[in-house]
C-alpha cells in the first residue's frame, strides 16, 4: 500500500518513470530481438503444423498480456473508484489502447493461423468470441473515457466498464474446457504440466517476457503523456 | 464505517452479484454455446434433415474413402462410443487425416449419412519437433506422455 501511495503522486511517478523507462525500453528491445531470433531460427518446426507454428510465438504472448492488461485496467478502475487514486485514471487512459492493440494482435495472428490449420479465418466458437468481446471492452473503455465533457466523469464510467468486464477473463481462459470449441485447450498453463516440447516452449517464454516488458514500457510512456496532457488542460482552464 | 471501506464493499458486492448473474446465464445457455456436437449426441437427438449443425470427433482410422469423381470424400467421425458417416465434396484442410480431430458442418441425411458443407480440422494442444514425435512413435509412447 505504501508503494502504491508513493506512486500516486504524479510528480513522484514522473521521477520514477524517468529512471525506469530507459531500462524497460532497452530490455524490451533486447528481449524482442532474442525472442524473435529464437522464434524464427532456433525453434524447430512442429510435427504437424510445420512452419505455421511460429505464429504462436506472437499470438500467445499477445493473448496473455492483453488479458493481464485488462485485469490491470480493472485494478486501476477499483483504485480510482474505491481509493480515489489520482494516478489510476491517467494510467487507465494510457493502458487501454495498448491492451486493445495486444488483443487485436492476438485476433489477427490467430486468424492467419486458423486459415491454413483449421481451414477457416474465423468461427464463432466460445474462445474466439470471448476474445473478440475483450477487444471490444478495450475499445469501449477508450470511447467511454472520452465520452463526457468532464474527464473525471469519463474516467469513472470507464472504470465501471473495466470492472464489469472482468467477468470475461475467466470465460476466455476456461471457454476451451467448459464448452466444445474449435480452438485447442491450454498447452502451457494447465494442470498436469505443459504439452509443449521445451525447444518450442523456451522461445515462447522469452517472447512472453518480451511482450510483458513491451506492455510496461508503452504504459509508462503513455502515462507520462497523459500527465502532461492533463496539466496542459488544467493550465488552459486556469488561463481562461 | 469509513467511506473507503464502504465503497470497497459496495464494489465487491455488485461485482459478486454480476458474476452470479453471468454464471446463471451461461449455465442456462450451455447447450447453445458448444461449437459442435458429438456423434453420440447426434445419435440421441436425431436432428431433422433441415437443421444445420456441426459434428465433431476423430476421423476413424481406415475409414477415409475417396469417391470416383475425385472430389467427394467419405469418412467416419467417432467419439469412440458412437460413429457417424460423413460425406463431403470439396477440398480438405491440411491437417485432415485419420486419427485427427475434425469438425463438420452440414445436415444429417435421412439415410443417416451426414452431408457436410464445410470441414474444419481441429488441432490439439501438443507441440513438438518432428524428431521428437518420431522418437515417441518408435518407442511406443505416442500420445500418452507427449511433450514431457
Amino acid at each position: 500500500m505504501a508503494g502504491m501511495h508513493a506512486l500516486a503522486n504524479p510528480a513522484r511517478f514522473q521521477r520514477f518513470s524517468a529512471r525506469a523507462l530507459p531500462w524497460s525500453a532497452g530490455l524490451t528491445a533486447i528481449l524482442l530481438l532474442v525472442g524473435l531470433y529464437m522464434a524464427f531460427f532456433v525453434a524447430p518446426p512442429d510435427y504437424q503444423q510445420k512452419e505455421t507454428v511460429r505464429i504462436m510465438f506472437v499470438h500467445v504472448p499477445a493473448a496473455w498480456w492483453s488479458m493481464a492488461g485488462y485485469a490491470f485496467l480493472a485494478g486501476l478502475g477499483a483504485a480510482l473508484l474505491v481509493w480515489k487514486h489520482p494516478l489510476a485514471a491517467l494510467m487507465a487512459r494510457a493502458a487501454a489502447p495498448v491492451g486493445a492493440a495486444f488483443a487485436a494482435t492476438c485476433l489477427i495472428t490467430g486468424s492467419f493461423w486458423g486459415r491454413p490449420m483449421w481451414g477457416t479465418w474465423w468461427v464463432w466458437d466460445a474462445r474466439l468470441t470471448s476474445m473478440l468481446v475483450l477487444f471490444f471492452l478495450f475499445l469501449g473503455h477508450i470511447a467511454l473515457s472520452r465520452a463526457f465533457d468532464s474527464p473525471e466523469r469519463g474516467d469513472k464510467a470507464a472504470a465501471i466498464l473495466a470492472l464489469v468486464g472482468v467477468i470475461n477473463l475467466p470465460i476466455i481462459k476456461f471457454s476451451v474446457d467448459w464448452w466444445n470449441t474449435l480452438h485447442q485447450p491450454a498447452s502451457v498453463m494447465k494442470l498436469g504440466g505443459t504439452t509443449i516440447h521445451s525447444s518450442i516452449l523456451i522461445p515462447l517464454l522469452v517472447m512472453a517476457v518480451a511482450f510483458f516488458m513491451l506492455f510496461v514500457t508503452l504504459v509508462l510512456m503513455r502515462t507520462e503523456t497523459e500527465i502532461g496532457r492533463r496539466r496542459l488542460e488544467m493550465a488552459a482552464l486556469a488561463a481562461e | 464505517m469509513k467511506p473507503k471501506r464502504k465503497r470497497l464493499w459496495l464494489l465487491l458486492g455488485s461485482m459478486g452479484a454480476f458474476a452470479l448473474a453471468v454464471t446463471l446465464v451461461l449455465v442456462a445457455l450451455d447447450d447453445n454455446l458448444v461449437f459442435f456436437h458429438s456423434p453420440t449426441q447426434i445419435a440421441d437427438k436425431k436432428p431433422p434433415p433441415t437443421q444445420r449443425l456441426r459434428v465433431g470427433g476423430l476421423v476413424a482410422p481406415g475409414s477415409v474413402e475417396k469417391g470416383s469423381d475425385g472430389l467427394t470424400t467419405t469418412f467416419v467421425v467417432t467419439d469412440t462410443r458412437a460413429n457417424l458417416k460423413v460425406s463431403y465434396r470439396g477440398q480438405l484442410p491440411d491437417l485432415f487425416r485419420e486419427g485427427q480431430g475434425v469438425v463438420a458442418e452440414g445436415t444429417l441425411g435421412t439415410d443417416g449419412v451426414f452431408l457436410a458443407r464445410e470441414i474444419l480440422a481441429k488441432h490439439d494442444e501438443t507441440y513438438m519437433p518432428p524428431e521428437v514425435a518420431k522418437a515417441l512413435k518408435d518407442a511406443g509412447h505416442w500420445k500418452k506422455d507427449a511433450g514431457k
